[in-house]
């Protein structure tokens, strides 16, 4: 084998660039500026199971050697633009995860996120819907609650059942993990969800689940008239987990408290806290408007458009050639 | 022995699960969106043969296992084991009848077979893909019958029953399909 040489074909490569450019046209035809953010921060996220890469900065201001962060996604500084009255906006960039490969992920790869002003979760489900309909070529999406997909393909009410509910279904389904127990109640619904609905969902047409549980809300508003929900999304497409939107919480203060509770969760598990982006809740406290936003993953979609077994069929360089 | 973490899981590496040797056959990194990451494994028990699937929480850590694959040549069998050896040293090592299994029947003296080794004894061993036997008892063909109807059994030296077509007769040396169990053709002379 060859480590200097590409794992893509060239066909792969035209593939990728024509999808930039349709994704771009799209926009561009519906008046949402592009605009480019830094990848380096001194903030990061706070989520359990989401790890930054990190790296030094030897010449900062204080003249002391400064840790900064590889973004995970460039959430933070387009909401900083947002809140500066940016309007509706998008990104196309890299986003950096220290997390294993596999065949949908490497820990570098391309991302694509757009806010819409004045949208909520359900317009910004349509106009995903759209650019999917656009780039793929596909029918128009089937939309399911996640409690009524746990109560269609479980036959459990994921915002009332309780731990034994949980460990029995996974039993039944036959998922066998060395000590069960010991996962959080939301690592066993992501479990059950990832081995028994996805591959039930989304085969002809991608799928949109909304309404998760409040506690996987992350930046997610909740629902005002039920708040064991919160107003975020995902759409699963022939085993794929595509994309992730959230109505835009912005309350600074709530939203300090919940990078704060993370940080506690990090600490219980023997985890380091994080640094919270001061920049990004300063932003939230001079005012966020009312918006949606949508992180989608640019490599997977090419992989379904271009029907690819592996990721590495559509990245020049995976990390293993890195 | 090494322990593994779950990002050097890929299909070949050999671990230990519930006290016995297994082999990986595929292994996905699984992250939902937001969640806990996991790797979904398939897993071949190596004594048992029993296949299944095990999920372990990403970067968990598990023993390996001491296996090795090693060529050698069936000598004889005394009853109770089935004697091997290594055609390059002489080392002669003996399989015990849970470790030879379904496949003595294919055992042929000096046909190199695969016997795995787990902490230096054998646990399983696999004949080579194809062998020749002969024939000691089989119907005579039906006359006319070209229609290749199924064939008919045919028993070979081992015990081994195998359909063969009906123009082969008995004492005739045939090669087998040890994977299938089916006759491939008659034996070149």
């Amino acid at each position: 084998m060859q480590f200097w040489q590409p794992t893509t074909t060239h066909q792969a490569r035209i593939a990728r660039a024509a999808l930039l450019r349709t994704i771009r046209e799209f926009f561009y035809t519906r008046n949402v500026l592009e605009v480019d953010t830094p990848l380096l921060s001194k903030g990061t996220v706070t989520d359990e199971h989401l790890e930054a890469f990190d790296t030094c900065f030897n010449y900062d201001q204080s003249g002391k050697p400064t840790k900064l962060y590889l973004q995970t996604s460039p959430e933070y500084a387009m909401k900083r633009l947002l809140c500066a009255d940016s309007g509706s906006i998008y990104q196309i960039c890299k986003a950096f995860r220290h997390e294993s490969e596999g065949r949908w992920h490497n820990p570098e790869f391309t991302m694509l996120e757009w806010y819409r002003v004045g949208f909520d979760h359900v317009a910004l489900m349509d106009e995903v819907d759209a650019l999917l309909q656009e780039t793929l070529g596909t029918e128009p999406s089937d939309k399911m609650s996640y409690q009524q997909a746990f109560q269609t393909y479980l036959n459990i009410d994921p915002l009332c059942a309780n731990d034994e509910e949980l460990l029995e279904a996974m039993e039944q389904q036959g998922i066998d993990i060395h000590e069960p127990e010991t996962l959080s109640f939301d690592s066993k619904l992501q479990l059950l969800f990832s081995y028994i609905i996805e591959p039930q969902i989304g085969s002809n047409t991608p799928c949109f689940i909304y309404d998760f549980p409040a506690t996987q809300a992350a930046l997610a508003r909740l629902n005002s008239d039920d708040p064991r929900v919160a107003e975020r999304f995902e759409v699963y497409f022939k085993g794929a987990e595509l994309a992730n939107g959230f109505n835009e919480l912005n309350a600074a203060n709530e939203q300090r408290k919940r990078f704060e509770n993370d940080n506690e969760k990090r600490r219980a598990s023997g985890l380091s806290s994080k640094p919270i982006d001061e920049n990004f809740l300063n932003a939230l406290e001079a005012g966020l408007p009312l918006c949606s936003g949508v992180a989608l993953g640019v490599d997977r979609l090419l992989m379904l458009k271009t029907e690819a077994k592996h990721i590495s069929d559509v990245i020049n360089f995976p990390v293993s050639r890195a | 022995m090494a322990y593994y973490s779950t990002n050097e899981f890929k299909g070949g590496l050999k671990i230990m699960l519930d006290g016995e040797p297994c082999n990986i056959l595929e292994n996905e990194y699984v992250k939902p969106g937001k969640g806990q990451a996991f790797n979904r494994v398939k897993i071949r028990k190596l004594i048992s043969g029993k296949v299944l699937e095990k999920t372990f929480r990403s970067g968990e850590s598990v023993e390996g296992a001491d296996v090795m694959d090693t060529e050698l040549a069936y000598l004889y069998t005394d009853g109770e084991f089935y004697h091997f050896m290594n055609n390059d040293t002489f080392e002669q090592i003996a399989a015990d009848e849970k470790a030879v299994g379904e496949n003595k029947k294919w055992l042929v003296e000096n046909d190199v077979c695969t016997i795995t080794l787990w902490n230096g004894s054998p646990i399983t061993v696999t004949p080579p893909n194809f062998v020749e036997l002969e024939i000691t008892e089989t119907d005579p063909g039906l006359k006319g019958d070209t229609a290749g109807t199924g064939g008919k059994p045919a028993t070979l030296t081992t015990g081994a029953v195998v359909r063969v077509p009906l123009f082969v007769q008995t004492g005739e040396v045939i090669r087998v399909d040890t994977r299938s169990g089916e006759y491939v053709s008659r034996a070149q002379k």
